[in-house]
Formats: structure tokens, C-alpha cells, sequence
């Protein structure tokens, strides 16, 4: 689902990942590892076509509304609340059954008795958990996780768990991680970058 | 070079073939070079977002700095407009700048425009983004000299009543006219020449840039 | 038609979080009164009707930046733009309902300043209001594009009036040409070509300000 040739990217004159040749079966999981600076971030945002890259190719099977991304920022506005973000992307996203399947999310994520509070008031793990919940809303056939655990208590890093234990196998993941033990049991490929 | 060649002779014929001009004297030997020159500058620009169209259509990143270069060389020529302008305007009418001149008004606006496309370029980096963010404002820019001309004609009415015309636009003598044509291909092809100049340079800067990573 | 369901959705969105902001547009109708202020200290005694038209233009023109130069700030943070740019929609709808947002901002400020210049000024005529109306389109067209331009660059506060200034000379020329000519509809229509080409322009080629 994924074929990456060559694969390179640059910002002006930085070099951020060069040379990368990879392949991601349908239904695999890729785990990519690497200090911070490495370039995880970048290869999560090619794969979702947010950038494109300056060298080599990448294929990517997916359209646009089969991705569902997950980043460190969680691409939701701080002055709506989680019932608004996820409306708004409901509908972007031509989501069928969207009230209920946005009330199932926020329940799934806990967040339901938040649902009417300004994202802004969030905290970093409830952000977290509602950036999963606009990703997972379309239910995607590609799901690019970067770093997902970080910032997250013990309770929500279990619900990563599950949504990657969903996943592994019906969809096609990556994730970037700097704790690889921890989705090592996914994994059907990995990726180490400089 | 040509355009050396061409140049030359359109000066040579400007200031001593062409017999001065009815009115206006030996002054308006300055038209050989300004209006070419602005010419040239709408050519430049044209070029510019000709390229920025295909960059957006075939997403191929070559485009951009052929675009880039081109809206460059607009901008040279600009000046060069402006600044030929500024002086036949002096020796005409006595002032260093007339509002009532709708080209060089038009000019100053494009000047204006076309200045702020480098400092979007300075502004972002470089890169797939800013290429296209280049491309899309050289599109707006080719938009903007029509709308902006009709524009300052119609200012005419608000701004200043009077407009200064010059007395060219009465029929061209046969001399007059093959001086001016000569003039203007010599302008052209010294915009040509700067441009594949630059364009060349630019490409080995960044080929040579390429060979030294790869060695690293 | 689902693209009117998402402009519809994305002007919604905006309009929301407009109003929620409350600093910005309480924020906008004192500068425009303030700028107003200021200008009756700025005019001369003897400077006629007209040149007070004209200062009127320039303090719409600067309200318009000062709103516009926010109008992308909610999407920069927290990286919204690209959860937009992810959808599946098209991302002209995207500009489409920032542009109806900034339309409505810059009415919300205009239905302050323009019976404000009509109280410390003069009486203002149809004209006046049908440019105005006009060249909130322009302006609202254009000013997004150009506002999302600019926030992908750095120094953006100072990139924005650079690249938008020039670009909108001839919206001043239209609205002050209808607002004190003896034939308003000549510039009336100016104004009208002016929006149809750069709002036509704006909207093919909002996808490429947006994405690589």
C-alpha cells in the first residue's frame, strides 16, 4: 500500500531523510524509529501527502479520505469544543451516522462529559484523545500515528493500545515511536532512521 | 552576442539617424530605450507567470526558478522603466515624477507588486511551498496589469485631470519606426540573454550544491 | 451538492469562531471609530467633501488588514490547516467559507463605520454603500488568499500588507470613484470586474497556496 524509491525530502537546505526505500504491504504495520530530528515526523506527514518529497518517490494507496493522522499537534481548533471539531470533520469527511458514531468515539476516549468544553481548556491528554477520535471518525484504511503515546497517562496509552490492537492486521498502520518494545508485537516491518 | 549587436545599433540609429522629433525635440530620443524597456518588463512578467502556470499544472519544480528568474528580470526592467520614465518625464514637464503619466504610474503599482513577490520568497522556505506560493502571486500579478490600468485610467477622473501624453503615439515616421522595432528586439534579446544567464547560473549553483552532498 | 455542504459547514465554523473570539471584533470597531477620529484632526479645514471619501476608503482598507492579518491564526495553531487540507473536500471550499467569514467581519465593521463617517463627516449616498458592499467581496476574496499566503512564511504580520496593498489599489479606485463622481456606475461596474476576475482567480488557485 506504501512503496517508497529513493525516497528524500528537504527543507531549504536541510536534509532531512534521504535514500529511503521501504515498502508497507495492505493490512501491514511499520514501525519507525529514531532519535528526535530523525525525520519521523516528516515521513508520517509524506505518507499523509501534507508534504511532498524533493527526491525519489512514494506511493501511497490511499485516498485522501481513507487517511487518518495523528500528530503532535492536535489539528483541532482550541476555541471549539470536541463536539464542534468533530462535527466540522464529520461532515468534511462525509462521515454516514456522524452523530452517533462521534458520540460512540467520545465515549470510547472518555471524553463525553467533555464534549461541550473548549478544546483550549484541554489537557494534553485529553487533546491527545480527541485528536484519535477525529482520526479513527472516518474509520480510514491507513492510519499514520506519530508518537501517539507521548504526553499520555497510563489509562489513555491503554487506549492506544487497543485502537493498535484494532487496527494491526484490518488496516494498514504506521506509527513513529520513540518506545519500539512497546508496538513490537504489531509490527510486521520497521524502519530505523539516522 | 546579438543582443549586444542589436542594442548597440538601436542606440546608434536613436541618437543619430532618427531627425529629431516635431515637438518634442532631441528629448524624445529617450522613447527608443523607455518604451522598449517597459515592453520588455510586460514581457518579462508574462513569461514569468507563463512559467508559474505550467509549475502548477505539471507540478514540475523546474519551473520555478525559470519563473523566479523571469519575474526577476520583469523587475529589472521595471526599474529601468521607472527610471527612464522619471527622466523624460523631467526633460518634458520639468518633474521628476508625474502622476498623470498612466504607464509609469502603472509601472510604480506593478514596481510595488512585483517587489513584494521577493519578499514572499525571502519569507518562506524554500522549497515544493514556496514555489507554488511564488507561482500562484506571479498569476495574480499578470491579472493585475490590466485591472490595474483600467484602474488608473479611470483615477484620472478622481486624481489629477490632467494627463500627460507623449506625442508618440501620432503616426511613426518610416525612420522612427524601424529605429523604435530595432530598439525594441535589441531590449528583448538583452532580457533573453540576462535570463538564460541567470537561469544558468542558478542551475550550476544548485547542480554543484547537489554534487557536494552527494560526496558527503 | 456535497462542495455547498462543506462550504457551508466551513463558513459555519468560521463565523463560530469569530464570534467566540471576542477580542477581535470589538477590537476592529474602535480602530475604524478611532481612525475616523483621527482623520477629522488630520484633514485640513479647507480640504473639500472628497478628500474626507477618500481617508474613509484607507481606514476600510486598514480595518480590512488588521482583520485579515488573524483571519488564518486559528488554523496555524495546533496545525488545523492540514487536518482541513487532509479532507477529502475540495480545498477551495476551504477559502470559500474563510471568505464568507471575512466578508461578515468586514460588514459587522462597515455597519459601524460608515454611520460613524456619516455622523462626524457627511451624509453618505447609496453609492457609497453599493462600493462598499462591492469591494467587501474584492477585499474578502482576495484578503484570504493572500492571508493564507502569508501565514505560510514567516513575518507574517509585515508580509501581509506588503502583498496585499498593491493588489487592492484598484478597489480604492473604485469606491472612491463611486462614491464622488457624478457617475457611480462606471466605477460600480469596475468594481464588479475587479471581484469577478481576482474572486475567480482566488478561488482555482487557493488549492496551491495549501497544499506542495
Amino acid at each position: 500500500m506504501i512503496v517508497a524509491r529513493d525516497l528524500g525530502r528537504d527543507f531549504g537546505s536541510k536534509r532531512v531523510l534521504r535514500g529511503l526505500d521501504f515498502d508497507v504491504a495492505r493490512g501491514g504495520f511499520l514501525v519507525v524509529t529514531g532519535p528526535n530530528g530523525s525525520g519521523k515526523s516528516t515521513l508520517l506527514s509524506l505518507c499523509a501527502g501534507l508534504l511532498v518529497p524533493t527526491r525519489g518517490e512514494l506511493l501511497v494507496e490511499a485516498e485522501r479520505g481513507e487517511i487518518g493522522y495523528v500528530a503532535h499537534e492536535s489539528l483541532v481548533y482550541r476555541e471549539l469544543t470536541a463536539l464542534e471539531n468533530l462535527d466540522l470533520y464529520g461532515r468534511l469527511y462525509r462521515v454516514p451516522e456522524r452523530r452517533e458514531r462521534i458520540g460512540m468515539l467520545l465515549e470510547r476516549f472518555g471524553l463525553w462529559e467533555a464534549r461541550r468544553q473548549r478544546v483550549g481548556s484541554f489537557s494534553r491528554g485529553m487533546a491527545q484523545r480527541l485528536a484519535l477520535c477525529r482520526a479513527l471518525l472516518h474509520e480510514p484504511e491507513l492510519l499514520l500515528l506519530d508518537e501517539p503515546y507521548s504526553g499520555l497517562d497510563r489509562d489513555a496509552s491503554e487506549l492506544v493500545d487497543g485502537v493498535l490492537t484494532e487496527a494491526a492486521g484490518n488496516k494498514t498502520v504506521v506509527v513513529a515511536t520513540h518506545d519500539p518494545q512497546r508496538v513490537r508485537s504489531f509490527a510486521t516491518e520497521a524502519l530505523a532512521l539516522a | 552576442m546579438t543582443a549586444a549587436a542589436f542594442l548597440l545599433l538601436g542606440t546608434a540609429l536613436a541618437f543619430y539617424w532618427v531627425p529629431n522629433a516635431p515637438i518634442e525635440g532631441f528629448r524624445q530620443r529617450i522613447f527608443y530605450f523607455h518604451v522598449p524597456i517597459a515592453l520588455t518588463a510586460y514581457a518579462c512578467f508574462g513569461w514569468g507567470a507563463w512559467k508559474a502556470l505550467r509549475l502548477l499544472w505539471t507540478r514540475d519544480r523546474r519551473y520555478d526558478l525559470e519563473s523566479y528568474t523571469a519575474v526577476h528580470m520583469g523587475v529589472i526592467f521595471g526599474i529601468l522603466t521607472l527610471l527612464t520614465g522619471s527622466i523624460w518625464a523631467r526633460t518634458s514637464w520639468g518633474h521628476w515624477w508625474v502622476w498623470g503619466s498612466r504607464q509609469l504610474v502603472l509601472f510604480l503599482v506593478l514596481f510595488l507588486f512585483y517587489a513584494a513577490y521577493f519578499m514572499l520568497r525571502f519569507s518562506v522556505d524554500p522549497g515544493p511551498r514556496r514555489a507554488n506560493l511564488s507561482a500562484v502571486y506571479a498569476l495574480f500579478g499578470i491579472a493585475l496589469i490590466p485591472v490595474s490600468f483600467l484602474a488608473i485610467r479611470l483615477s484620472e477622473d478622481l486624481v489629477h485631470p490632467v494627463v500627460f501624453t507623449h506625442d508618440v503615439q501620432s503616426n511613426l515616421t518610416a525612420t522612427q519606426f524601424t529605429t523604435f522595432g530595432i530598439c525594441l528586439v535589441g531590449m528583448l534579446a538583452l532580457a533573453g540573454s540576462l535570463y538564460v544567464n541567470e537561469l544558468t547560473g542558478k542551475r550550476v549553483d544548485a547542480r554543484l550544491r547537489e554534487l557536494r552532498e552527494a560526496l558527503q | 451538492m456535497t462542495y455547498l455542504a462543506d462550504v457551508v459547514a466551513l463558513a459555519r465554523k468560521d463565523l463560530l469562531l469569530e464570534l467566540r473570539s471576542r477580542d477581535t471584533l470589538p477590537a476592529m470597531l474602535l480602530f475604524v471609530v478611532s481612525t475616523l477620529v483621527v482623520f477629522h484632526f488630520a484633514l485640513p479645514s479647507d480640504a473639500g467633501d472628497t478628500a474626507a471619501t477618500g481617508l474613509l476608503w484607507v481606514a476600510l482598507l486598514f480595518t480590512a488588514l488588521l482583520g485579515l492579518v488573524r483571519a488564518f491564526v486559528a488554523e496555524r495553531e495546533e496545525r488545523v490547516l492540514d487536518g482541513l487540507v487532509l479532507a477529502p473536500c475540495d480545498r477551495s471550499a476551504i477559502w470559500l467559507g474563510k471568505g464568507i467569514g471575512v466578508f461578515a467581519f468586514l460588514l459587522a465593521a462597515e455597519l459601524v463605520a460608515v454611520p460613524a463617517y456619516a455622523l462626524f463627516f457627511q451624509p453618505v449616498g447609496w453609492e457609497l454603500v453599493a462600493a462598499v458592499l462591492l469591494a467587501d467581496v474584492g477585499l474578502a476574496a482576495v484578503g484570504t488568499l493572500l492571508a493564507a499566503m502569508a501565514s505560510a512564511g514567516r513575518a507574517r504580520e509585515l508580509l501581509l500588507p506588503l502583498l496585499f496593498l498593491p493588489l487592492v489599489i484598484p478597489i480604492v479606485v473604485g469606491g472612491v470613484g463611486a462614491s464622488v463622481t457624478d457617475d457611480p456606475g462606471r466605477y460600480l461596474a469596475f468594481l464588479g470586474l475587479y471581484d469577478a476576475v481576482f474572486a475567480i482567480l482566488s478561488w482555482a488557485s487557493f488549492e496551491y497556496v495549501v497544499t506542495e
